[in-house]
């Protein structure tokens, strides 16, 4: 149990769960005092000993599910009671084998109508019992598996959901649960038919994975399956799931950040001794003051421009960043935000008046002129007008961004004007979500503006927004 | 196996005569017990609430706002029969609130008190001795909580409103169960309390404190536990509504909202709808109630439109 303890922590760390070496002394302790044989609790175990952030819990599922699949559990409680009576230990290893035989049996059994019957009458009852046997059925049935090839399982799961023809099954549940008239009972129902369906999902690709972990074991399964943490995702190739993880993962990081910010603001430095203060508090000490006071301290708040390109291949790393910057604006005394493509538009006035920094992101896209000629990104032409149209308004107290890949497709530089917009302002810095070794291939041409900007930052990811947005202010 | 056991080893290390006994015997012992001081906590919740007990260690609570991370500690204390000693954090939290603090004014009195009988260099040796004794001392909560000799439970409310720098006071307590004061040495705890923090996840704790304690996220209830809190909380709630009342909040929290409604807001409605004499939800008692559940004008908006399907301009 040990050794496979430490294989799942290796693991966590490959995932990037930072785990400690105390953690792990705690968890091996931990597992002394539990029943081994329940497998909730000893995930629930696992993770109160390993794992220190909610974020982190679902990769934390998703490898404890691999590693100690209900199969392989019953294997090791087997080897801890060798020496326990025979009735038990036969028992145990009868168990995966019977359920196997009731797979390959009970498809024989059942017709396709029974099956899916089957699985309607335990998704209405919220039978989760059930629920597991029908997934079993269907997935020896459906998934078609091949043994030794090293796949995830993403697409059996896949080929199990449209034998069973899933749509069908929501739809039939919706009907079933819609007693009521009404646009709430509606709604009601159709979220119902959803979650239930959601638990299928989830019990097929439990059972898919069990059936993956006995064939290739759960190390390199566990590779198949590994996902990136949120703040890890790369943002310029994220999938569309990925990407509603992100925008999920912003919010709060976004709050996180401005919480940290204005903390820091306040106690960075101490201003002066603050006389009065400091006198009204020496009265209840007899007059000496032993407790002195300070003056808040007021530092000068920067002034930031962000312009950011807004073409296709770089647009989501520019709605993060937009969004991060606004959502602290707070921390800074002034934050204009501008987008181009080949032309540029000032989108401030869409944040001005917008709640919620995430409302003014989603209306960029419809409301900004930033399209003059082909809709490729020109950095040349942006900056040509921004240098015309506002370089005037930058001051020795005014921060630059440019938020981009430098992709210029071949059109002129310009950047003896960003060398005169550097002369203006205090800064500029250049955020480009590219790794850095494509920098400067192909069309790309950091390079030529590198040596105007105050540093040229590779941002890919959520933390390293972060890191660089937290340095700014 | 026994030469490894956390609360054998803690209990040598801090001295005791004993090792004090255990609190709970299974994690089903737990649920059970909570149950009856009418908290309804998940698997997980009763887990890590045994795990606390048997390896002796803090157990850092997270989670959204109003889902049950402060009563848990109370119904833990409640539980075992414990005084909850109870540590609100705040903004610019010092050791002077959190641990301990000198009495100035009772020392200055009894300076002034001694001054008439002699004024050598002996005397004030002797005086000095006697002005940092523990008479002259204010225990604040950590402090109450090691030095108590009564069964207590320990809950370190919000302790993410701390500077970081703060967080360290703790640390000491966390992992020794012992408070250090230079003028009087080290204060051990008499006996191993049970600590709770909680953390409404406004900034990351450091490595250091979350290395000492166990972790539990309480995250919003299934839809079969809110409602089985509801009928537990709320008198006079037929099981229809609750059931009802569950599902609507469930597909509130399935939208993207701002504040998603939390276990207390839900409670909340329910006791309206009851009030109301309300026996099931339609269109119209949702419509004229969200803002019971919902705190922002554009949340209630957004709600309305997704769940009831238009947006009408609010009463």
């Amino acid at each position: 149990m040990l050794n496979r303890l430490g294989d799942f922590i290796g693991e966590l760390r490959a995932a990037g769960i930072p785990v400690s070496m105390s953690e792990h002394v705690d968890a091996a302790r931990a597992l002394g005092v539990i029943d081994l044989g329940d497998r909730e609790l000893l995930r629930a175990t696992l993770a109160a000993t390993l794992v220190k952030d909610g974020d982190h819990l679902p990769v934390f599922n998703a490898a404890f599910d691999v590693f100690f699949s209900v199969r392989s559990l019953a294997s090791i409680e087997e080897e801890l009671d060798e020496t326990s009576t025979d009735k038990r230990s036969a028992a145990n290893s009868s168990g995966p084998g019977r359920s196997r035989g009731q797979g390959a049996g009970g498809a024989g059994e059942l017709s396709a109508g029974e099956l899916a019957e089957l699985l309607f009458r335990a998704m209405l009852a919220g039978d989760l019992e059930a629920m597991r046997f029908g997934a079993r059925e269907a997935v020896a049935r459906y998934a078609g598996m091949e043994p030794g090839r090293p796949v995830g399982g993403t697409y059996y799961l896949y080929r199990t959901l449209r034998n069973l023809d899933v749509e069908a099954l929501e739809r039939r549940l919706f009907e079933a649960a819609r007693l009521e008239p009404g646009e709430l009972a509606e709604r009601l129902a159709r979220d119902d038919a959803r979650v239930r369906v959601e638990q299928l999902k989830a019990a097929l690709e439990r059972e898919i994975r069990e059936r993956l972990v006995e064939d290739r074991g759960a190390e390199a399964l566990a590779k198949s399956v590994r996902k990136p943490l949120p703040e890890d995702l790369d943002v310029m190739h994220a999938n569309r799931e990925e990407m509603a993880q992100l925008e999920r993962a912003l919010r709060p990081l976004s709050r996180k950040l401005a919480v940290r910010l204005a903390r820091k603001r306040r106690h960075r430095r101490r201003g002066p001794v603050d006389l009065r203060h400091t006198v009204r508090r020496s009265l209840s000490t007899g007059g000496v003051p032993i407790d002195l006071r300070f003056k808040p301290p007021r530092p000068a708040k920067p002034e930031i421009f962000v312009v950011a390109d807004v073409s296709g291949s770089v647009a989501s790393f520019a709605r993060f960043t937009l969004h991060l910057v606004h959502a602290i604006s707070s921390q800074f005394s002034k934050v204009r935000s501008f987008v181009f493509v080949d032309g540029l538009d000032e989108v401030t006035h869409l944040f001005e008046v917008a709640e919620d920094p995430a409302d003014a992101v989603a209306r960029i896209n419809a409301e900004a002129d930033v399209v003059a000629f082909d809709g490729h990104s020109d950095y040349g032409r942006a900056l040509t007008t921004f240098h015309e149209r506002y370089a005037p308004s930058l001051t020795k107290r005014s921060t630059v961004l440019i938020l981009g890949d430098a992709r210029n497709n071949y059109h002129q530089a310009h950047a003896e004007l960003l060398a005169a917009l550097r002369y203006r302002a205090k800064a500029v810095y250049w955020l480009n979500p590219e790794p850095t070794g494509y920098w400067n291939s192909g069309d790309s041409i950091v390079a030529q503006y590198a040596p105007y900007c105050d540093r040229v930052v590779e941002c890919r990811t959520l933390r390293q927004l972060e890191a660089f947005v937290g340095e700014l202010a | 196996m026994s030469a490894l056991d956390p609360r054998e080893e803690l209990a040598k290390r801090l001295g005791l005569e004993e090792i004090p006994p255990v609190r709970f015997q299974s994690p089903d012992e737990v649920q059970k017990l909570l149950a009856a001081n009418d908290y309804l906590g998940d698997e997980a919740i009763a887990s890590v609430t045994f795990l606390a007990d048997r390896l002796a260690k803090p157990v850092l609570v997270e989670g959204p706002a109003g889902t049950g991370k402060t009563a848990l500690a109370k119904a833990v204390a409640d539980s075992i029969g414990a005084r909850l000693i109870r540590l609100q954090c705040y903004e610019g939290l010092d050791e002077t609130k959190a641990l301990y603090e000198w009495n100035y004014r009772k020392q200055l009195l009894r300076i002034q008190a001694g001054r008439p009988e002699g004024t050598g260099a002996e005397e004030w040796h002797h005086l000095e001795e006697d002005i940092f004794a523990e008479e002259f001392m204010l225990t604040r909560p950590l402090l109450e909580a090691i030095s108590a000799s009564d069964p207590v439970v320990l809950l370190i409310d919000e302790v993410d409103r701390v500077e970081l720098e703060t967080e360290a006071l703790m640390l000491e307590i966390l992992s020794e169960y012992q408070v250090s004061i230079p003028e009087l040495g080290t204060i051990r705890a008499k006996q191993i309390p049970m600590v709770f923090l909680t953390s409404n996840n406004t900034r990351e704790l450091s490595e250091a404190l979350k290395r000492r304690c166990l972790y539990l996220y309480v995250g919003y209830p299934s839809i079969e536990r809110e409602r089985d809190i509801i009928l537990l909380r709320v008198p006079g709630v037929s099981s229809a509504l609750a059931a009802q009342i569950a599902q609507v909040v469930r597909s509130l929290r399935a939208i993207d909202l701002k504040k998603a409604p939390s276990v207390a807001e839900t409670l909340d409605w329910a006791r309206t709808l009851v009030v109301l004499g309300r026996e099931e939800i339609g269109d119209e008692e949702t419509a004229a109630t969200l803002h019971i559940l919902l705190k922002y004008q554009s949340d209630i908006e957004r709600a309305r439109k997704e769940l009831l399907g238009r947006a009408r301009p609010v009463a």
